[in-house]
């Protein structure tokens, strides 16, 4: 084995970036690969809690890094899916405590024996973010249709190609369909436009989301969330494989395109 | 069918389309690091230099910014006035 390492990461906070790397590594484990999810978040972990481990966390990052401990023994097992693990961020530390070269030393210890190495970044532009991206083989960019997270989304696309990690492959996370057809919410396609990356997954808004983060699992063990159908489609195109992206709606087939006849200038 | 409606009615635009125009003239400055008035200041100077050499129209020139995928292009469209003789 020799993990592919990714990093996900948003520019700007609260867009998904947590819920992404939770249920992408839950997706590609649950087809039996070996996955470590990392929160490089130091300071304010919260991955542990999104995958229901917040009580197993005895070692984290920090811990590795300065030696504490021995790298097995900060790999959390994920109890349903045998093969996912999780590495906490440290709580009490900020970011100063892990260097980008620290974070490559830990994946390339990582890689022989996994298949998939997902990194949640923290927001911001600054140290955390440079950590996060440094072991990266891809970056992907999660970003929501409304504008802030847009603008931000971009300048984060910018800067990932400046450290020479691009292209960076993009995820647009809640979007509500109904909003979408009333012309009330930016289309996917106008965000992939704005943003001139390859997308790679549409999920859509969806209560479940809370509802299975509450109870500290993965959406994408919810057979019937669409969200979770999402996220499980984004793993499949990380592994390569052609799926094509969920209808957002049924009606929007129809209609959708009238409007866009209807609007001018609306291609 | 709403949007039809508003559509024959007149309404203002629907706000997606705002979001949609307003993104596209940020991100092109914030990828350029070149804000509308040194835009403007650019195009004075572009124009004071060129006028040193050719005889353009002044007014109707026009200097933009063009997006392809993630670059980005800035676009002179200088006319020039005719010249009083030809060279052949």
């Amino acid at each position: 084995m020799n993990a592919k390492v990714i990093t996900i990461t948003s520019g700007k906070g609260g867009v998904g970036k947590t819920t992404a790397t939770a249920n992408l590594g839950a997706a590609l484990a649950s087809e039996g690969k070996q996955v470590v999810c990392i929160d490089a978040d130091i300071g304010l972990r919260n991955l542990d809690v999104v995958l229901g481990l917040e009580n197993r966390i005895v070692y984290d990052l920090v811990d590795v890094i300065e030696g504490r401990c021995r790298l097995s023994q900060a790999l959390i097992r994920f109890k349903k899916i045998p093969t996912l693990y999780l590495i906490a961020a440290a709580q009490t530390r900020d970011k100063s405590a892990v260097s980008p070269s620290d974070m490559v030393r830990l994946c390339d210890e990582l890689r022989p024996e996994h298949d998939w190495i997902l990194i949640d970044s923290p927001a911001g532009i600054e140290r955390g973010f440079r950590n996060a991206i440094a072991p990266a083989d891809y970056v992907i960019v999660i970003t929501n249709p409304e504008v802030s997270a847009v603008r931000d989304a971009d300048r984060i696309i910018g800067l990932i190609e400046a450290e020479e990690k691009g292209p960076a492959r993009l995820i647009i996370n809640r979007v509500n369909s109904e909003m979408v057809r009333r012309g009330e919410m930016i289309t996917p396609d106008d965000v992939t436009d704005l943003l001139a990356i390859e997308l790679i997954g549409i999920i859509p808004e969806d209560e479940q989301v809370i509802v299975s983060t509450n109870r500290g699992n993965p959406v994408v063990l919810d057979g019937k969330s669409k969200a979770g159908l999402a996220f499980r489609n984004v793993a499949q195109r990380l592994q390569g494989n052609k799926v094509p992206f969920l209808e957002l709606d049924e009606s929007k087939g129809i209609f959708g395109r009238i409007s866009k006849l209807i609007r001018p200038g609306g291609n | 069918m709403a949007s039809f409606v508003d559509r024959l009615i007149r309404r203002k635009p629907r706000s997606a389309e705002r979001a949609r125009e307003r993104l596209q003239l940020v991100l092109i400055h914030d990828r350029t690091d070149l804000s509308p008035s040194m835009l403007e200041k650019l195009k004075d100077e572009l124009i004071q230099v060129i006028s040193r050499h050719v005889d353009i129209e002044a007014e109707a020139a026009r200097i933009e910014m063009m997006r392809e995928g993630r670059e980005q292009r800035l676009i002179a469209d200088i006319p020039l006035r005719h010249a009083r003789h030809t060279r052949g």
